[in-house]
């Protein structure tokens, strides 16, 4: 069998500042509900693009600024737990959102900030794709590439193709499971949580799936 | 006229930026080969913009893009407007005429006619050339490049320059913080450090204690640093005070280095004067251009502070975490961008603040290695020129077609 090869792209992205900000939890609240979806998806999913490991921990910029600036832990935890990758749609994903800060504001009215705190500017990424010049046809040249590609190339097929291009679980598992017919390592893959952790982390955690399931006599 | 650029190459970024980097940006250059880039400064060898694009634009031809790098020319009463100007627009009040605004326009549009603007996208660095943009013609896409803080821009003179912004396809600036409400889109595209300059190159410890042992920095004790002018601006004596309360629990010393002062060097001459009554302080005023100095003297340290009262972007902090120092910051300007609190170091506002995150360092030894490796890792991916560089493709990319 020729397995149909993967091509692995990566990106380098824009930040453009969009004309919203917040200055507390309320302001928040409209500004999630009106803010174009692109935003929520810059600042949920493709933060991870750019983050370094934070001691906070909270996976999107709408739970860290909650929590940091505002110092309301309570919210922040609550955002944190808001996952792009359970939504069915970002629109759903808004309304998440949208549904726990009301929430929270009925039963805590928002504090006033802290006196030097930042407001929460809203921004859209614009992504440009390019191929890494990477190329594989089996799981070991494919567990060779993951480990070299430039971390860009993890965000593009894992976040950038579930969230905005709908492709199913990630275009990594997607592979394996169609053209490697492995659905037991595509499987694996999949339940890698992508929304925990820096992008190396979960590269990381991809190269020991993979480097299992080659150890198991895998081509 | 050109400018001289420097000759590196890509390829040479291969040992220092994060994995895979280097292919990406080469596989990008391939697709964009061909286009035309022109970037316009008022300076060739003035500032972080000269430093940048030094470096930049010879990359960016090797990469086979078309770049070039023009320079604006006006006599001395043109240069003297452009930092009235570069002040007034960063909030500092100043007296701006009229006729100040009519000498720039006519001195850009002497520019247009001379410089080569023909280009797919034409860059103009911050605030000299901005209104060449008067003088656009034809298909290219024109960009605005401020490095300064236009948060808070003197009225009078912003109302005369913001529709001369607004003529621009987008405006980009080096930190949310820094930008000014504008119709037309903006980027935010953080400065960056250069890993091969003489600033930052790798520097063996022989060298390092060669260089510390020219500028009398003693080698048996632990020292904190700051590199920064010696102005008020940069609260040295805030410094110096947070020194001495760290000074009651650990043994160092404090090194504060800088250029020489121009005029109105007072707090240089109380600098000395509290530095004399100990010898466990260091003022070095450093010669020109210290590059090397500087590097020695971020290598050498334990920690590094950085604690203005208003800066820029402050990218010195990033070239200190490069070195792999923690770094002790204020709130201003972009310190907050590079320094991540608890990551690679603390930001402070009080000469307390200071005090107390150097000397829980100082008793944590542990911590100022684990806190330096994260900055230089923090550094490596978000704050190298082949990250700008990126920044500077994908603006091709995305605006010409």
């Amino acid at each position: 069998m020729t397995a149909e090869p993967f091509v692995f792209h990566g990106c380098v992205d824009l930040k453009e500042m969009l004309p919203y900000e917040a200055r507390d939890v309320r302001e928040l609240l409209e500004m999630v509900a009106r803010v174009p979806i692109e935003s929520l998806f810059c600042h949920t999913a493709a933060a991870l693009l750019h983050r370094s490991a934070l001691p906070t921990g909270y996976p999107n910029d709408f739970a860290h600024w909650t929590g940091l600036a505002m110092g309301d832990q309570r919210l922040a935890e609550r955002l944190a737990a808001i996952d792009p990758f359970e939504s069915r749609s970002l629109e759903q994903m808004r309304e998440e959102l949208v549904a726990t800060i009301s929430d929270h504001l009925q039963h805590f009215p928002a504090a006033a900030p802290a006196a030097r705190a930042e407001p929460f500017r809203f921004f859209q990424a614009h992504l440009v794709p390019i191929p890494t010049g990477h190329q594989a046809r089996t799981l070991r040249e494919f567990r060779d590439a993951l480990a070299e590609v430039d971390l860009s190339a993890l965000f593009f097929h894992l976040i950038e193709a579930r969230y905005r291009l709908s492709r199913g679980r990630g275009d990594f598992a997607e592979w394996v499971a169609a053209a490697l017919e492995r659905p037991d390592v595509a499987e694996r893959l999949a339940a890698i949580d992508p929304y925990s952790g820096s992008l190396e982390r979960i590269r990381g955690r991809h190269l020991t799936v993979l480097t299992a399931a080659l150890d198991e006599g895998s081509p | 006229m050109t400018p001289t650029v420097s000759s590196a190459r890509l390829d040479d970024y291969r040992q220092v930026a994060p994995r895979g980097a280097v292919d990406l940006l080469l596989r990008l250059g391939e697709r964009l080969k061909g286009r035309r880039l022109v970037n316009v400064s008022g300076s060739r060898y003035r500032g972080l913009t000269s430093e940048v694009l030094n470096r930049l634009v010879p990359i960016l031809n090797d990469l086979g893009i078309d770049a070039s790098w023009e320079v604006t020319i006006g006599n001395s009463d043109f240069e003297g407007i452009t930092r009235t100007v570069g002040r007034a627009l960063t909030g500092t009040e100043q007296v701006i005429t009229d006729a100040m605004v009519g000498r720039l326009r006519d001195v850009c549009a002497e520019n247009a006619r001379r410089l080569r603007l023909d280009a797919d996208l034409v860059m103009v660095h911050d605030e000299a050339p901005l209104l060449l943009v008067e003088s656009r013609a034809g298909e290219s896409r024109w960009l605005w490049r401020c490095h300064d803080d236009l948060s808070s821009p003197q009225p009078q003179l912003w109302n005369v320059l913001r529709p001369v912004a607004q003529r621009y396809d987008a405006v980009i600036f080096s930190d949310a913080r820094f930008a000014a409400p504008l119709s037309v889109p903006r980027f935010v595209i953080y400065p960056s450090v250069d890993p091969l300059s003489e600033r930052n190159r790798d520097m063996g410890r022989a060298e390092q204690a060669q260089h510390l042992d020219r500028l009398h920095v003693p080698r048996d004790k632990p020292f904190l640093l700051q590199v920064g002018p010696f102005r008020r601006s940069h609260d040295p004596l805030g410094v110096i005070n947070a020194y001495r309360l760290v000074k009651k629990h650990h043994d160092v010393r404090l090194v504060l280095a800088g250029p020489a002062p121009g005029g109105g060097g007072d707090v240089l001459a109380e600098i000395q004067e509290a530095a004399g009554h100990d010898p466990d302080m260091r003022v070095l005023v450093l010669p020109p251009d210290p590059q090397t100095e500087m590097n020695a003297l971020e290598r050498g340290a334990a920690i590094v502070i950085h604690k203005p009262l208003a800066v820029g972007f402050g990218i010195d902090v990033a070239a200190a975490m490069w070195k792999g120092k923690p770094v002790v910051g204020s709130l201003a300007g972009g310190i907050p961008n590079q320094v991540v609190f608890g990551v690679t170091g603390y930001t402070v506002e009080t000469v307390e603040g200071a005090a107390f995150r150097i000397r829980h360092l100082l008793g944590n030894p542990e911590l100022i290695g684990r806190m330096g490796a994260a900055g230089r890792e923090h550094i490596r991916r978000n704050f190298l020129i082949t990250r700008h560089l990126g920044d500077y493709l994908a603006l091709l990319a995305l605006l010409t077609k």
